[in-house]
Order: structure tokens, then C-alpha cells, then sequence
């Protein structure tokens, strides 16, 4: 019999070269228009640093054991790593899959949804770790100390970018209009970056909402970068713990999404 | 099902469908269809709008997943092994998704790495590429600054980039100008001259007699006819037609005379054309004011697949 072998179906695994070929897409685009995406991605949690800082600031000058600056300083980078994930997740993975039907020429060529998925959150991930520490250097100018922990924080970043460019590509695959990220933008990305101990500390709110941070997953960013730039403990594992489980657990939504989207 | 494989299978095929059925919940897109493409020849999909050609495409590329039937692409299960048969395929989509932001090169070089183009490799196969679409002077051009017909050059010379074993080109000169569609056939013709596999689906009918190996026509789902485009004229609507320009009311006795001689007739806009007129010695003096011109894929397409347009 001449036919090749039909039985072993092929296994759903992740080639680098397909990843790197998407990845490589990306950032021959980015080559284009890096000023604004860095312009928005840096200017609005810096904007949000020196209103709370110098806004708080002055009424309080110790928060959690911290100086205000401190700690508003490492907070800040959990909201920058969010603005450059979430959003580029869900309007890019938008735009490329229904307006530009890019998606759909990767699919035609040697490509599956799931490298696809892991290109692009790879991607933002990557870049979303520069941005996320950008606003901790700026904070740096205004008294946070530096230390070597803070080579730490784009790592960090990167994993919490991963879980959250991987939720948008999700809930780009889900909404029916671009305009329907308005509803997840104030309902679930504002009060996730407002309640994750960024601004002011958990243990000021119910007991409940401190219960319900613990499945917050900038909360357990901001916690890691505190514990990477001031000293790291046992229960740090554990916040890099619930990132991870967050990140695998929205890129299997995203691939399981953006698959019965792209595949009829 | 291996056991049951029927001689006809050992011929050596680009690709085949067999009984494959999709729907779109109460929509069967893809009806039973039984399709294949012998390795080296062009095929010519002609369907109205709806008849199921860009589903069928998307089945070939495991785009759509179907509901029955078996897919072959280069002799490998689809979709079980799709992705190893989409390294040997270059797929020309209807509608434009290039890069508008990034230059010609940029998006050659982008497909090149996206089809696994070997790095000592990547900078030939772009030049190639550049010099199949004609754009080499225009590497550097965004795509955004190019014309309708430099952009679907780029199309194509995208889905070659790696020199695919099979192509398929979905509806690859609609919306262009005569001209432009000329300079694509010519790109097309050369591929089929290359000993590429070739599925076009087209719903232009010169289009088909002009480039395909052999025609299917397909009609909600499934194929209705197969053959070559003179084979295909031949047997269902011969070789004469008489065509009866006139008024409504003349057009209607036309048809009479048609049915009277046994004739099949279709309407063409303000004209009747009288088909097979060659087989009737009587229907030319019936009709002294039409006008006599050979029967062609049109009149076929338009005999099977019916005059209105759902």
C-alpha cells in the first residue's frame, strides 16, 4: 500500500519556527510604529505614578511599612504591564483577525491556532515586560532606591503580560464588536488594576475583597515586583505560582476561542 | 477505508475530495462532494456565488473541518496531517490580506519565514518572488502605495514563495481590470507550465477556458459536470448556437421555436440563444434573423446551473 500513514494523528505541538516566523511579523511591524505604542504604553501609567505619588503623597508618607514612593513605585508597574498587554491583545488580535484577515493567512500556511496564540502573546508579553518597568525607573528619579532585584521585575512582567495579552486575544474572540471592549475595560481591567494593591494596600478593604484579590492576578504581580525590589519570601513562590496557572490558563481559553473563530 | 480504495486512486493526485459534506447549521455549504485534481493540471472551479468553492478551499487547508468524507492534499490526510500538506501548498486568498504597513519585500520575507523557507534560502526565494510579481524595482514600496493589480501580483507571488507542489487560487481576478487579468493569467499559465498543481475557482468563464486543464462546474455543493471546456461544450450544449436579438415578445416565439424543434434555449439578457442548433436542419430557416456563433463554457455554465442567480 502506497499511501503514506493516516493513523498517528500529528501531535498539537508548538514549533519554534512557527512561532518565531509570527513573532518575526510582529516585530517587522513594530519597526513601524514602535513611538506610539511606547508613547501610550509608557506616558499613561507614568501619568498615574506622579498624580498618586505627588497627590497621595503628600497626606501619607508611610503606606504598608513603605515610603509612599516606594510603594506606589513598584504598584505601578502590575497597571503598565496590564495597559500593554490586555489592550494590544484585544484590539490587535481584533483587527488582524476580522478587518485585516491576517489570522487567516497564517492559518493557510504551516501554522495551528495554537502557535498562532503563542506567537502573538509571546510577543506582547516581551514588550509588555520593557513597558512594565519603565514607570519603576521613572519612580527611581523620585527617590525609589535602585537595586538588583529590579532586574527581576521584566521577567515578571513578561508572565503576567503572557496571561493577560493571552486574556484579550480571548475576549477578542468572543465579542461581537470592536466596541464591546469598552464593557470589559470598565467591568473587568479597571477594578482588576484599581483593587490590586497598586495605589493603597489591601488590608484597608473587607475581608471579603481581600479574599477576592487573592484571585486578582496584578495583585500577585504587584506582591512579586515589592518582593523583588525589597526582598523576596517563601509566599513570593506563591504569587509566581497563581501567575503561571493564570497565563496557562488563558492561553488554552484563547487557543480554544480563536480556533472555532478561525477554523469553521 | 483503505481496503476499499478503487483503482482510479492510483493515478497520481494533487488532491481529492471524496463524499465531503460541510454545513453552516441549516446551510449545507458542501454537499457530498466528489472532487479531484490530477498532480501537474489545472482545474477550474466555476460556481456561481454560494455554489461552495471558497468553502471547498477552506476545507483543503483545514480552515473549515468537515462534517463527512475524506480530504486528501498531496497524498496526506486532511486534516489529520494538514499542516504538513500546507508547507507544500501556497494558497492565493479572494480577498487581499497583505500587509498595507510593511513594503513588498517586508511581506515576502515575512511568508518566507512563515512557510519554513531555510535561512540560506530566504533571500533567493524573495528575489524570486519580487521578480515573479514584477515588483523588483517596487521592493521597498509600502504595499499601501501600490495599484489594484501590483497588489494581487504580490498576492500570488506570496503563495510561491516557497515553491509550493499545489496552488490554490480563489477567485484570483475578480474585481480587476481586463488588462490586469490578462498579466495573472499569464502568471497562472506559467505555474501550470511549471508542473504545479493548480485549483482555481473562478466565476469568470473565460477565465476557466482559458487557463484550466479541465472545468468542474459546481452547483450547491457539488460538482454537476466535469471535463474539459471542449469536451464539456460538446456534449451538453454542442457545437452552433443561434443567437435571436429582439423585443420580449420576440424572444417568447424564439423559445417556441426552440421547444418546437426540441432544441434547448437559454436567455441572454435582451438576446435567446438556441443551443445545439447544428443537430436541426430546420431551426435556421425558422429563424432567419439569428445571428450563428460557436457554442461556449458560458452557455454550458448557464444550461446547468440555471438563468437566475439566487
Amino acid at each position: 500500500m502506497s499511501t503514506p500513514a493516516r493513523s498517528a494523528p500529528a501531535l498539537r505541538r508548538i514549533e519554534p519556527s512557527a512561532v518565531g516566523a509570527v513573532v518575526f511579523r510582529e516585530l517587522t511591524l513594530y519597526r513601524r510604529y514602535w513611538r506610539s505604542t511606547t508613547f501610550s504604553s509608557i506616558v499613561e501609567p507614568t501619568i498615574y505614578l506622579l498624580a498618586f505619588g505627588f497627590g497621595f503623597g503628600s497626606l501619607v508618607a508611610q503606606v504598608a511599612g513603605y515610603d509612599y514612593v516606594d510603594f506606589v513605585g513598584t504598584g505601578i508597574v502590575a497597571t503598565a504591564v496590564l495597559f500593554s498587554s490586555a489592550f494590544p491583545g484585544m484590539f490587535g488580535s481584533f483587527v488582524k483577525r476580522t478587518f485585516q484577515k491576517t489570522y487567516d493567512a497564517v492559518l493557510a500556511a504551516p501554522v495551528d491556532t495554537e502557535e498562532l496564540v503563542t506567537a502573538e502573546a509571546l510577543w506582547i508579553a516581551l514588550r509588555s515586560g520593557v513597558y512594565g518597568a519603565v514607570p519603576m525607573l521613572v519612580a527611581v528619579g523620585f527617590g525609589l532606591q535602585p537595586s538588583w532585584g529590579m532586574l527581576l521585575v521584566p521577567p515578571i512582567g513578561v508572565l503576567t503580560g503572557f496571561g493577560f495579552a493571552a486574556f484579550g486575544i480571548w475576549v477578542s474572540g468572543i465579542v461581537p464588536s470592536i466596541d464591546s471592549f469598552g464593557y470589559v475595560i470598565s467591568a473587568v481591567l479597571t477594578p482588576l488594576f484599581l483593587v490590586a494593591g497598586t495605589f493603597f494596600p489591601i488590608n484597608g478593604l473587607p475581608g471579603w475583597a481581600q479574599s477576592a484579590s487573592l484571585l486578582n492576578p496584578l495583585f500577585h504581580c504587584v506582591e512579586l515586583v515589592r518582593g523583588a525590589v525589597f526582598g523576596l519570601e517563601l509566599a513570593d513562590l506563591g504569587h509566581v505560582l497563581a501567575l503561571v496557572v493564570f497565563a496557562a490558563m488563558m492561553w488554552l481559553l484563547a487557543v480554544r476561542r480563536l480556533r472555532s473563530r478561525l477554523v469553521l | 477505508m483503505t481496503s476499499q480504495r478503487t483503482p482510479e486512486v492510483a493515478v497520481d493526485l494533487g488532491l481529492s475530495l471524496r463524499g465531503v459534506v460541510k454545513t453552516f447549521g441549516a446551510l449545507r455549504a458542501v454537499d457530498g462532494l466528489d472532487l479531484d485534481v490530477r498532480s501537474g493540471t489545472c482545474l477550474g472551479l466555476l460556481g456561481a456565488n454560494g455554489a461552495g468553492k471558497s468553502t471547498t478551499m477552506r476545507l483543503l487547508t483545514a480552515q473549515a473541518i468537515a462534517d463527512e468524507g475524506e480530504i486528501e492534499v498531496l497524498g496526506l490526510p486532511v486534516p489529520a496531517q494538514s499542516k504538513q500538506a500546507r508547507a507544500q501548498m501556497g494558497v492565493v486568498p479572494q480577498q487581499d490580506n497583505l500587509d498595507i504597513e510593511l513594503t513588498v519585500r517586508q511581506n515576502l520575507e515575512v511568508f518566507a519565514r512563515l512557510y519554513r523557507v531555510p535561512r540560506a534560502g530566504r533571500g533567493e526565494a524573495v528575489g524570486r518572488a519580487l521578480e515573479v510579481a514584477q515588483l523588483t524595482g517596487r521592493a521597498d514600496t509600502k504595499v499601501d502605495d501600490l495599484s489594484g493589480g501590483m497588489r494581487r501580483r504580490l498576492l500570488i507571488a506570496r503563495a510561491l514563495v516557497h515553491r509550493p507542489r499545489l496552488v490554490l487560487l480563489d477567485e484570483p481576478t475578480v474585481g480587476l481590470d481586463p488588462q490586469v487579468r490578462q498579466e495573472l493569467w499569464a502568471l497562472v499559465d506559467a505555474l501550470r507550465s511549471e508542473g504545479v498543481t493548480v485549483l482555481m475557482s473562478t466565476h469568470y468563464i473565460e477565465e476557466a477556458e482559458r487557463l484550466a486543464d479541465d472545468v468542474a462546474i459546481m452547483h450547491a455543493g457539488r460538482v454537476i459536470a466535469r471535463g474539459t471546456p471542449t469536451a464539456l461544450v460538446a456534449e451538453h450544449v454542442g457545437s452552433r448556437v443561434l443567437e435571436v436579438y429582439g423585443p420580449p415578445a420576440r424572444l417568447l416565439e424564439v423559445e417556441q421555436v426552440g421547444r418546437a424543434t426540441g432544441l434547448p434555449t437559454r436567455r441572454t439578457g435582451p438576446a435567446v440563444a438556441v443551443l445545439r442548433a447544428e443537430t436541426s436542419d430546420v431551426v435556421a430557416d425558422l429563424l432567419p434573423d439569428a445571428v450563428a456563433r460557436p457554442a461556449n463554457l458560458e452557455d454550458v455554465f448557464v444550461l446547468l446551473t440555471g438563468e437566475k442567480v439566487e
